[in-house]
Formats: C-alpha cells, structure tokens, sequence
C-alpha cells in the first residue's frame, strides 16, 4: 500500500506491507537508522519519535495510520554541526555510555521539555492543577518512558535539568 | 504479524458497520498491535478510526464533560478542567503508562484494552480468554498479578486500566454507537462482564458497536484521591488501586464513592460499602469493617494473597487521607 509521511521536513512516499511499523519505515524503507529499535513493544523508549510534535513510540503504530502526517527523528533534532540544546547537554554531561538508547532519550526530552512548558502535570505532581517546575523528580517520572541499560540516568536527568534552563 | 486488510472510517457509521462485518477498530494502537505481534490478536481486517472527529472534550450543559473517544490519555489528563472538577481522573491517567504511551493511547482504547496476564500473552500455554476451553494456566501457576475478586475456575485476570477505575468512581457513563440500534448510553460498570465460564468475551458491547464518548457528570464535592502500589514507582501496573472521591461534612461522612483497580476482571466498585462509610464518623474500626465487607468473598490463588491485606492497608491509608481535617 501507498503512504506518504513527511520526515524532518522532506516527504517520502512509500510503498509498503500493511505489517510494517512507522519503526521499520524509518529504518528498513528509509534509512532513517537514528531511531533505535530496543524492544519493539513500546517498553524502553528506543525507538521515540516526535508525531505531529507529540513523542511516542514508533514501534507501536503502523506507518499506513501515518499518511500525511509529520514525523521527527533524531536526525531532524540536530546535526553534528549544530547540535541541538539537549545533544550539547548530554555530551557536556555524559548522559550516556554505550548510547543506544540515546536517540529515543533526546527525542523524549525534547517534547517532554514542551509538555512541560504546556504546564502538564505528572504523576508526582502533588497538586495536577498547578504547572510544576521541573525538579529532577519531575524530570524522572517524566522520562520513565526511556530505559537505560548503562544506567546513566543521573546524568541524563543533569542533562535535562541544563537544557531545560537553557530552554525556560 | 498476521496480514491483514487495512482501511480508514469516513465516519463512525462507516466504523460500526465494518465492525459488524467482522473488523477489529484501531484507534491509539498501542495494545492492540503489541498484541498482534504477539499473535494473540490476529484479525483479518482493521478498520482506523484516527481520522474521524472523536477527539474532543466537550462540557456538557448539566457541568458535566463528554469526552471522544479519540481523545488522547495525556489530553485528557492535562485538561484543566479535568484537573480542577475531576482530578482523580487526572491523576488516574497520569500514573499510567508513560508519555509517549499516552500520546498515543485514547479514551475509548484504554477502557477497552485487555488484561497483562503472563499467560494471555503467551501462546504456548493453556489460557480460556485467549483459546475458550484451552484452560487457564494463571490457576496454580505465577499469579502475583491475577485478581482476588469476582474471579472465575475460568479466568482470574485483572483489568489493567487505572483511567477506568477513576472513571468507575466518577459514575461515568458510555456512549456506543451501534450499526442497527443507533446511540445507546451505559454506565461504565455495565460496560464489563465478569469472567464467569466465558471470559473471551470482556464487555456487554455486541458486534458492530463503538465506543464513541465517555460521560463525567458534574464534579463531586469533596476530596479525591488516586491511590496506586505497584512493584515500580513508575510505567508499572496497580496490584492495587484505589480511585476515592470522599466528602466529610461536619466530622461524618457524607458521600464516599470508591472504585478498585488490580483485583478484578474490571474496575471494581462495591456500593454496600460505600453504603457502610455513608453517615459515619472516621475511624480505623470503620475502615476494618468497610475493607471486612469488601473482601468478604476475596480469594487469594498463592502468589496473589498478599493482595488482600495490601488491599485492607491501602483502604485505610485512602480513607485516612480522604477524612483528614475538614475534607477540604
């Protein structure tokens, strides 16, 4: 069948199995590799991208649910040379080790730090109609989407908490 | 996966009629397709409701909201009226899943998503609600999630959903849209079956019906609580929950609405108990009698009898902190 997504800005019109993820488009039909696959059941947060702005899972839809719509990866979020301001904080803070799961946590990140200037709440939010500041509770629970096998948690959480002070 | 026939609904007539051919809705996915993966789903033809006009909220004139069924759960839960009116339910959505899951999973999806049974999942042991007849492999076997209420010698799953269990509280109602009968509304609770010798089939929806809103009816007065104990402090599944909505007026309790998450085959609500607290004065003896009468027919398979003094615990703690002070 016949989709056409909008990928970083550029369209791609594919010609696909009905089976085939928005994960395997980007990857297998594309070419896309930044985005990681991880567990492929919408479990450790790999393979995040941003859906018309929104993060999810790009193991966990189909790309023929996607025609027409707007899709970010990592490789969309920055570039070697001009690093966006999460990739300048996860190297200063060394928010990774083997970096596997890096993609889909600065994916995360970066709508995660728009959810939150939206004033969403989380769960550790103690009152859901206040806009909580991002403390690195907040951060956590708010990330818990994206696992880590290195377990560099506390400098991804450094990392956020840098760029979402750069960002406010 | 399975192959399957895909195709997108004009509108939700065109959804209830493919329905009633035999085709599975797709809204969210994030179940669904897990599941299809898995092969414990394997439908012939999906039918994607994405594009049809189901994703808002809307008040309703008595106060209350109605809410599409494609409304995501992180809209849901950031909705400010939700936060201010019905925040149980905000807080219910929030400490499910993750963010991205949320994004994706909707409303009407997340009340009809099934049970994280170990053995549903997996296609090489005996399980009733996935193969009828083939037995149930969670009797006897690991069992630290199943249910301890309203179970079966068939099934003993759970209902995963935690948004279900406030919306359970809230005395929440379900539009469907039915292919031959038009609109019909329930409540909530009636949407689920109790597993009994037939637990494949989960809900009293028939084929060729849809979920199309979920009613909130006006704010209740008084606190509201969301209560969840689970193995991780994030992105894990109740083995207990408790959605309250209490109000204490002059030192007695006036109303006390409460529903149960991760010890059913459904969000679970027992109005005797309810019943019980009503007109009382707080007390830890009060809530040994009310938890005593909910638990009266618990049952414990091995792995799972810790839920039932967790359960008591967890009561107690809710109603301590719904009561305190002037319930404000």
């Amino acid at each position: 069948m016949q989709t056409q997504l909008k990928i970083n800005g550029t369209e791609h019109d594919l010609d696909h199995d009905p089976r085939v993820s928005l994960l395997d488009a980007l990857r297998n039909h594309l070419n896309l590799t930044g985005t990681k696959k991880g567990c492929d059941h919408g479990q450790c947060g790999a393979c995040t991208v941003l859906l018309n702005g929104r993060r999810i899972n790009s193991c966990l839809t189909l790309a023929c649910m996607h025609d027409g719509d707007e899709i970010t990866t990592i490789e969309g979020i920055g570039t070697p040379e001009e690093l966006s301001p999460l990739q300048t904080a996860f190297i200063e803070h060394d928010g990774f080790q083997c970096g596997y799961c890096t993609p889909g946590q600065i994916c995360s990140a970066t709508a995660m730090l728009e959810e939150a200037r939206q004033g969403w709440p989380s769960h550790v939010t103690v009152d859901v109609t206040t806009s909580p500041e991002l403390t690195d509770t907040e951060i956590a629970e708010r990330m818990s989407g994206n696992l880590c096998r290195c377990s560099a948690y506390p400098n991804i959480v450094d990392a956020i908490r840098q760029a979402a002070g750069k960002s406010a | 996966m399975r192959t399957f026939e895909y195709s997108r609904a004009a509108d939700p007539g065109e959804a209830a009629r493919f329905a009633h051919e035999g085709a599975t809705i797709i809204a969210g996915g994030t179940n669904l397709l897990d599941l299809m993966k898995l092969e414990v789903m394997a439908p012939d033809r999906l039918i994607d409701i994405n594009r049809l006009d189901l994703k808002w909220i809307e008040s309703t004139q008595d106060g209350g909201l109605r809410i599409g069924t494609l409304v995501s759960n992180s809209d849901l839960a950031a909705d400010m009226r939700v936060r201010e009116g019905w925040p149980v339910l905000s807080k219910a959505l929030l400490s499910g899943a993750t963010g991205q899951l949320r994004n994706k999973a909707t409303t009407g999806g997340n009340l009809l998503q099934r049970t994280r049974c170990y053995y549903f999942y997996d296609t090489d042991m005996p399980c009733n609600k996935r193969e009828p007849g083939s037995g149930c492999a969670a009797l006897g076997g690991f069992n630290r999630i199943h249910a301890i209420l309203g179970t079966s010698d068939q099934c003993i799953a759970t209902h995963p959903s935690d948004m279900a269990v406030a919306m359970r509280t809230l005395d929440a109602k379900v539009e469907i849209l039915s292919n031959e009968e038009g609109v019909r509304m329930i409540d909530l609770g009636d949407l689920y079956r109790l597993p009994g010798d037939t637990p494949h089939i989960e809900t009293t929806l028939k084929p060729g019906e849809m979920i199309t809103h979920v009613i909130l009816p006006p704010p209740l007065e008084g606190r509201q609580i969301y209560r969840k104990v689970r193995d991780r402090a994030s992105y894990a599944f109740a083995l207990v929950s408790i959605a309250a909505a209490v109000d204490v007026q002059d030192g007695k309790i006036a109303t006390a609405k409460l529903a149960f998450g991760g010890v059913g085959p459904c969000p679970w609500r027992m109005p005797q108990v309810e019943n019980l607290l009503t007109g009382q004065t707080p007390s830890a003896h009060l809530w040994e009698k009310a938890t005593d009468l909910l638990l009266e027919d618990a049952t414990g398979q091995g792995s799972n009898d810790f839920k039932i003094p967790l359960l008591r615990r967890t009561l107690a703690a809710v109603m301590d902190e719904a009561t305190r002070g002037d319930g404000k």
